[in-house]
């Protein structure tokens, strides 16, 4: 550990670490704009210029790495004036248009001038003018307040795997864009916006819609994937202006996909504001007591075994465990919360990614098996691509060939590859058995298959043989796809033995008109036109396919307005906060259900939200402990038989669209528009 | 004065055969397995002892340079670049060298590469010199055909290959990490250091890059002697030179004399001297465009070396000479090479990239007195915020002339814009 003196306080510090980090460690404030810590060094900026003993030049402190013995300045006249002059130097072509540009109060230039620069402009000469770029619908360009710091381009190279940005000319002509003019491919071209240091790359969407200053900043999850992405929701009165990534290294580290970030304005749309109750055909307008008296009379005069009830992929915790109470106490056991009829459920080593998405960084084989994680978890797929980077790491996909952003061996499209695997005839088996930490990540559309059981059977076999589960390393990972589904089987909601129904057998009873009862918490991803005769009860805040077939309707609460616990596909329990009000008459979705209860025979026995969440750690103890992952035992699941050799199809069709509130969307509308190559898509919805 | 018989480059008027046959007669690839035969340390100390400076501006021990790669080879391939992306303004002895003794420069790959542990060099040409690079390959071709170069090559046991690539046209792929980048088929723009070259360059392996006319001279050195090189010159400014002198003077030329030969001998012996006489002198730029110009009063007695340059606040530099009489604008002949380096700045680093536009437009207003006499004081302290804090030296060399000029003729400047100041008053 070489020892180094900054500002004449001696500190040993770790080998490998630059000027810069080391001076942060020492409480020196460094400032920056090019450098990032999660992006390459490009020392292009020359902000962190700090001065060096026996080197006649500052030195640029975030390229230059920490030696024995080295005596760093960052306070002395030399290393003002380098901060000074090349402050100035960033100024004299930046346009003075701060009171315009969206970045205003949030734009590092801004502050670092306030800080480092000078009181007064010396430059007497024109200022550089640049074209505009277009980048797509998301990211908005001001090239010619662009201080060509590269981060958008390190980004979308080293992080989203996508070369689409580079840099043309050279000097003072030098200009950031796509080369040929098109639209970002990535899923994550979002946090470009948030790496740009100053206002040339800002949110096309949120253009001219607030300032940072006037917004309320919530902390919370979000629901878009099973990743639960920290997130802070910025808004401003009831309305949810945009949406930003929190850090967090385990999870997301600090970036969010493009639908966790802009399908917010799907929050303003289509929208459930009160209840509703079919009458004579029709759904009329009711008030909460009318339609809390209807729903709870029909749930008490109806048999049990005819009743069913499924929770869709962006419910949360506490509600589900509610409506699993409420449809128990009724003698209602038909409870699902996989719309998709995936074949997991028991054994929680057999739902959720055992690995944590931190390990991926130790793995050093990954078989990815009828998933693409680029769209069904696009931070998590960056996650791979980094760890691909680092070097020495196999990739093997059975599935569909698509661009996940690196390079793996494409084992086959169908099932029928892992049996290969498991006979130990094909190559990558050599690499699985080679490999210390091999993973396997399976993908939920790949269990939500009819022969979905034996697959997870054979999955757990590969596990097994591969000896990918040892002592502090779990290698089998079923990467969910929805928000809800770790929490929904963590809390039991789903059938609890053989003669219950499972959502393909409500459905099916449902269109034989067995059911007289559907309560579809928030489920919109099933076939509605399968519900048959029955009396359809709907909670939710979208009107979407549920909302159309329902009897009566509960306006429940979206992601951002309540606090709500989610388990993300680690089964991390992390918990959402309010950030709006529900919008209406909406209400929060544990205490409809509560009130529901209010009116029958035996209400629910929890009145705060405290005893809904002791209610959940009394049915699994994994509730007690936030944002941790309780260690699990591993299990036997899955069902011995023969697979079926169809190829494995996409879990998600279109990244943009997947739930109610990004099928609101306008933005994610045009997102979808401009991957299919509709180039007018953007013109159209500038009304 | 050099005497013939110890030129190196004694065909660079290219009045003989250029290629393999007339190089022979002239003493090239005499031998050269011998030469290898001293070994690698023994090569590389006698390149120590003769005092050879790179030739392409920065004057740094070529020996020394060359005793930075490691020693042992390991699964990381050794390379030797040799940069023959002759940019600076004024310079043209690499140019004659591919020309008119390309066998040199082939020859001194070898020896160089073998010395280095390299088994491949590449020679990055300037992409403008279509003719240069012909003739080059032809010699190299030759070279093959003779078994000079390539498998045991000149019966050596070693192996050595010799690429031609040549460059896109930017200046600023003369820098040795840009030229690195640009070699690797990417934008040329120069490197963080460190690592430097011979840890990390040409695809991450260790790389040296050296000047055309430092390789070139290499074979002579190892054939003659390092006491016969060190012999010419003053102490650590040692052996013998391309001159490039152009500009106001009779007869403009590139010639090889002695290091440290004093200024005004140089022009007065091989250019004919300055038109309209010595005291018609008004200043020289002793060094490519990127050095500090020198008024007539220095140009009396300085000697044409690094340190003697260096002492009067200039630099050797690629020793081109530019002479300018006193019916030159020297505003404005500074303010075209801001604007040259406006140009060539490639844009990577702040200080650089918006710093030569702002001097660049300064000077331009400068030329015709459209400026306050405070801001020659603004533009001394833009260049001094450029100079020192930018990746790679063009900054520095932005810097240079325009500090220059007004270390020396600020009262020129002043004068300027006094008249103009007057004139636009009158009108």
């Amino acid at each position: 550990m070489p020892t180094i003196t900054i500002d004449d306080v001696e500190i040993e510090v770790e080998g490998g670490l630059t000027v810069l980090q080391a001076c942060e460690l020492q409480g020196k404030e460094i400032p920056r704009f090019c450098y990032h810590e999660r992006l390459s060094v490009a020392g292009n900026c020359r902000m962190c210029l700090v001065e060096m003993d026996r080197s006649p030049k500052p030195i640029a402190s975030c390229a230059m790495p920490v030696g024995e013995g080295m005596i760093i300045r960052t306070n002395t006249e030399m290393v003002k004036k380098a901060r000074e002059g090349v402050m100035e130097f960033l100024l004299i072509n930046h346009p003075l248009d701060c009171p315009i540009c969206d970045q205003g109060g949030e734009c590092d230039l801004q502050d670092q001038a306030m800080a480092y620069g000078f009181d007064k402009s010396r430059y007497l000469e024109n200022k550089r003018a640049v074209k505009d770029k277009y980048l797509g619908p998301l990211v908005s360009t001001i090239m010619t307040r662009c201080i060509h710091c590269t981060r958008c381009i390190r980004f979308a190279q080293e992080i989203a795997g996508v070369p689409e940005l580079g840099a043309t000319g050279r000097g003072e002509n030098m200009e950031v864009g796509t080369y040929i003019e098109k639209a970002l491919t990535s899923e994550l071209s979002g946090n470009i916006v948030d790496l740009c240091p100053v206002g040339a790359l800002t949110s096309k969407p949120y253009a001219f819609n607030a300032r940072s200053w006037e917004l309320e900043k919530t902390e919370s999850i979000d629901v878009m994937d099973a990743i639960g992405s920290n997130i802070r929701v910025d808004t401003r009165g009831s309305e949810v202006m945009r949406i930003l990534p929190r850090n967090n290294d385990n999870v997301n580290e600090e970036w969010i996909s493009d639908k966790t970030r802009h399908a917010c304005d799907g929050l303003k749309r289509q929208r459930l504001d009160r209840p509703y109750l079919r009458k004579n055909g029709t759904l009329t307008p009711v008030n909460w007591p009318e339609i809390i008296s209807v729903v709870a009379q029909k749930l008490s005069n109806t048999n049990g075994k005819k009743m069913a009830a499924i929770a869709g992929n962006l419910s949360d915790c506490e509600s589900m465990v509610a409506l699993k109470d409420l449809m128990t106490s009724v003698g209602c056991n038909n409870l699902d919360c996989r719309q998709d009829n995936g074949a997991v459920g028991d054994v929680r080593a057999s739902y959720i990614f055992n690995s944590t998405i931190a390990g991926i960084d130790q793995a050093d084989a990954i078989l990815i098996i009828g998933c693409n994680p680029r769209w069904e978890a696009p931070v998590l797929n960056a996650r791979i691509r980094r760890r691909y980077l680092t070097g020495q790491l196999n990739i093997g996909l059975i599935g569909t060939k698509l661009d996940l952003t690196y390079k793996y061996q494409h084992l086959g499209d169908d099932p029928g590859s892992i049996d290969d695997l498991l006979a130990g005839s094909s190559e990558f088996s050599q690499i699985l058995k080679k490999a210390d930490r091999p993973m396997v990540i399976l993908g939920s559309g790949a269990v939500a298959r009819l022969d979905g059981a034996v697959i997870l059977f054979k999955v757990r076999q590969l596990a097994e043989k591969f000896e990918m589960i040892s002592d502090g390393w779990n290698g089998f990972n079923l990467l969910q796809s929805a928000a809800s589904r770790v929490g929904g089987l963590d809390l039991g909601f789903k059938p609890n033995n053989n003669s219950t129904l499972d959502t393909l057998g409500i459905l099916k009873a449902a269109s034989s008109d067995k059911l007289d009862l559907i309560y579809l918490l928030g489920a919109d991803e099933i076939d509605a036109s399968k519900l048959g005769n029955a009396f359809v009860v709907y909670q939710g805040h979208h009107g979407d396919t549920g909302a159309q077939r329902a009897d009566a309707i509960l306006p429940g609460a979206a992601y951002t307005e309540k606090n709500a616990t989610y388990v993300n596909t680690e089964g991390r329990v992390q918990r959402a906060s309010m950030a709006t009000l529900p919008l209406g008459d909406a209400k929060e979705d544990w205490s409809i259900i509560r009130a529901i209860s209010g009116s029958m025979a035996n209400p629910l026995p929890y009145d705060t939200i405290a005893q809904v969440r002791q209610r959940m750690i009394e049915i699994n103890p994994v509730f007690s402990s936030i944002d941790e992952i309780a260690d699990i035992e591993w299990g036997i699941f899955g069902k011995d038989g023969t697979i079926d050799r169809e190829t494995f199809e996409p879990a998600i069709e279109n990244f943009y669209m997947t739930d109610t509130i990004s099928r609101a969307s306008i933005t994610m509308a045009e997102c979808t528009a401009t991957a299919n190559g509709d180039v007018f898509a953007e013109v159209v919805s500038d009304d | 004065m050099l005497k013939d018989k110890d030129r190196i480059f004694t065909n660079i008027y290219g009045h003989h055969d250029a290629y393999l046959a007339g190089a022979r007669s002239r003493g090239d690839w005499d031998d050269t397995k011998t030469l290898l035969g001293r070994g690698r340390d023994t090569i590389i100390e006698e390149i120590k002892a003769s005092g050879l400076r790179g030739r392409g501006g920065a004057g740094f021990s070529t020996g020394l340079k060359w005793s930075f790669m490691p020693k042992e080879i390991t699964d990381r391939p050794h390379y030797l670049v040799v940069n023959a992306d002759e940019g600076e303004p004024g310079t043209c002895k690499d140019r004659e060298i591919m020309r008119h003794e390309p066998h040199k420069l082939i020859e001194g790959c070898l020896i160089s590469s073998f010395a280095m542990g390299a088994h491949a060099a590449y020679i990055y040409v300037r992409g403008e010199f279509y003719r240069e690079t012909e003739a080059l390959q032809r010699a190299i071709d030759e070279a093959y055909e003779n078994s000079l170069i390539g498998a045991n090559a000149s019966g050596s046991g070693w192996d050595f290959d010799l690429y031609v690539h040549r460059g896109g046209g930017a200046y600023i792929c003369g820098e040795e990490t840009a030229l690195i980048e640009s070699l690797e088929g990417k934008k040329g723009q120069p490197r963080l250091k460190p690592p430097f070259p011979a840890n990390a360059g040409l695809y991450g392996c260790p790389t040296t890059v050296n000047n055309v006319e430092s390789i070139a001279v290499v074979p002579e050195i190892l054939r003659r002697g390092s006491n016969w090189f060190a012999g010419f010159g003053r102490p650590n400014n040692t052996g013998t030179k391309l001159f490039n002198i152009s500009g106001h003077i009779e007869q403009p030329c590139t010639v090889e004399e002695e290091m440290s030969i004093p200024l005004k001998e140089l022009i007065n012996k091989h250019a004919g001297g300055v038109v309209g006489g010595w005291d018609n002198l008004l200043a020289i730029i002793p060094g490519g465009a990127s050095v500090p110009l020198l008024p007539k009063a220095i140009c009396d007695t300085v000697l044409m070396d690094f340190d003697s340059l260096r002492d009067v606040q200039s630099g050797l530099g690629t020793a081109a000479i530019m002479v300018m009489n006193k019916s030159t604008d020297i505003i404005a002949a500074i303010a075209r090479l801001s604007a040259f380096y406006k140009h060539e700045s490639c844009g990577q680093c702040t200080p650089c990239r918006e710093g030569t536009g702002w001097m660049s437009r300064m000077m331009n207003r400068m030329v015709n007195g459209e400026a306050n006499i405070e801001e020659i004081d603004l533009l001394d302290h833009v260049t001094r915020q450029v100079e020192g804090h930018t990746i790679c030296a063009l900054g520095d060399a932005a810097a240079w002339p325009v500090q220059g000029l007004i270390r020396h003729f600020r009262p020129e400047i002043e004068q300027r814009i006094n008249d103009a100041k007057k004139q636009s008053v009158a009108a």
